[in-house]
């Protein structure tokens, strides 16, 4: 099958690409460009391990075609520190208020929280669960990711009046 | 998991994709957000040749208030819909089933059109766009026409889509000032289709019912418009007798297949339960 060719922008990199139509941005963003930061998980579209960042919107990449990202701005997980690898604030409260044990869901957890924090700086605990209830951890309860996102919100905020001032 | 191969389209406008769908045939399928389709394809259960997608078509995007009827082009999606001070203000039911489906991230990519183009019966949209007596605006190579909402389903996946036509709006009329409303789903989890739901839409004029409609959705083989039911509620009061004989003739009209949301009895009777309370919450939000 012939591929088609693709343009797209990934941590703020210019991507151009050759790509089956069938690729999966997964297995594009995974397999093509080695960014294995986010995980193939359930890969029915339920788990949100998968989860990035396109063109303003949390998706599962495992339910996206790599040729429908044509275009689009892709942000993952790799994208989220500062280059000198300072941690963003999520990453950072993740770390802080223990948000994992075993991991593997982090990722598409702190992209969502990403988008859910630029749609809503100061969510309430009722927000944060249903912000991010596409995403399934199997291990902490979720009381701690809560904990993290809501961590991450104070210092966004903070940072923000800081700068206001 | 991967889908098998084909040829991928990205047409422009609604006449190249129409063009596109007649000349490749059945082959071709229309994708919009792709939510539904592309698990179907992951699992080798629609097997297509050519894939023609709409994502290009400005023409099917955004939300009209066109005095009286919203037009909502088919490629708006759910987050969007969940957004729209126009859906809030006009028809807030839409926003409120809106949040019932999926999750977050399904919800920024699946549209309105694919929801209720695609005949899924467990699909939330198709009952709701009943109960509002909704048209779909279908589009071929030789035209437009438009059709029901309540006339649409024919079965399971089964719809009056001929081949070669795409749904390209989606026109609600606006319910009156002061209507009541109310979508009460019943679903195991978030994210879950339901297993039994009800959509309620209504009018009061000097305390007692001055208009009613009623669809259910999942369960039976097509969204279910409840003619008799709606019909039982006006001229009453909403009093116990009224909402009894209405939840008596709306099951009557189920036959949800026995299946992991529950057997047949259960879901019939859920459905009863999701649609009095629907009428009880439609009834305390609308005025006169």
């Amino acid at each position: 099958m012939a591929k088609t060719q693709i343009t797209l922008t990934i941590n703020g990199q210019q991507v151009e690409a050759l790509v089956e139509p069938r690729t999966l941005l997964i297995h594009f963003l995974r397999e093509q460009q080695l960014l294995t930061g986010a995980h193939i998980g359930c890969e029915t579209t339920h788990c949100g391990a998968c989860t990035v960042d396109m063109n303003g919107k949390s998706v599962k990449s495992c339910t996206v075609l790599a040729v429908q990202a044509d275009g689009s701005d892709v942000t993952t997980i790799e994208g989220m520190a500062a280059p000198d690898g300072t941690l963003h604030a999520l990453q950072e409260g993740f770390s802080e208020m223990h948000g994992l044990q075993c991991g593997f869901c982090t990722p598409g957890m702190i992209m969502r929280a990403h988008r859910l924090l630029q749609e809503n700086p100061n969510p309430s605990d009722a927000e944060i669960r249903m912000g991010i209830s596409g995403n399934i951890c199997r291990c902490t309860g979720y009381q701690n990711i809560v904990k993290a996102i809501r961590y991450a919100a104070e210092k966004m905020n903070a940072a923000t009046k800081e700068a206001a001032e | 998991m991967i889908p098998g191969s084909f040829s991928y389209h990205s047409p422009a406008t609604v006449e190249e994709a129409v063009g596109l769908l007649a000349e490749l045939g059945d082959d071709a399928r229309p994708l919009a957000g792709g939510h539904s389709l592309l698990p179907m394809m992951k699992l080798r259960l629609a097997p297509l040749e050519h894939l023609v997608d709409l994502r290009k078509i400005d023409a099917l995007k955004g939300i009209k208030d066109e005095g009286g009827t919203l037009v909502i082009g088919a490629m708006t999606t759910q987050a969007e819909l969940l957004a729209s001070d126009v859906i809030a203000g006009q028809c807030p039911i839409i926003q409120e089933t809106a949040a019932l489906i999926a999750d977050p991230q399904v919800r920024y990519v699946g549209t309105l059109g694919g929801n209720v183009a695609n005949g899924d019966p467990a699909n939330d949209m198709p009952g709701l766009m009943q109960c509002l007596d909704a048209s779909y605006q279908l589009t071929g190579k030789g035209g437009s026409r438009e059709v029901k909402a309540r006339d649409f389903y024919e079965g399971a996946f089964f719809t009056a889509l001929q081949e070669g036509e795409i749904l390209t709006a989606v026109k609600v009329p606006v319910p009156p000032a002061g209507h009541g409303y109310a979508y009460e789903k019943l679903k195991r989890k978030i994210g879950d289709y339901a297993t039994a739901a009800a959509a309620v839409v209504l009018t009061l004029a000097g305390g007692s019912c001055k208009s009613a409609s009623i669809a259910l959705t999942n369960v039976g083989e097509t969204p279910l418009y409840a003619a008799e039911a709606s019909a039982a509620l006006v001229g009453s009061s909403l009093d116990k007798a009224a909402v009894d004989q209405a939840v008596s003739l709306a099951g009557a009209i189920t036959a949800p297949a026995s299946a992991g949301r529950g057997p047949t009895h259960y879901r019939t009777k859920m459905a009863g339960v999701m649609l009095r309370r629907a009428i009880q919450r439609a009834h305390e939000r609308a005025a006169g």
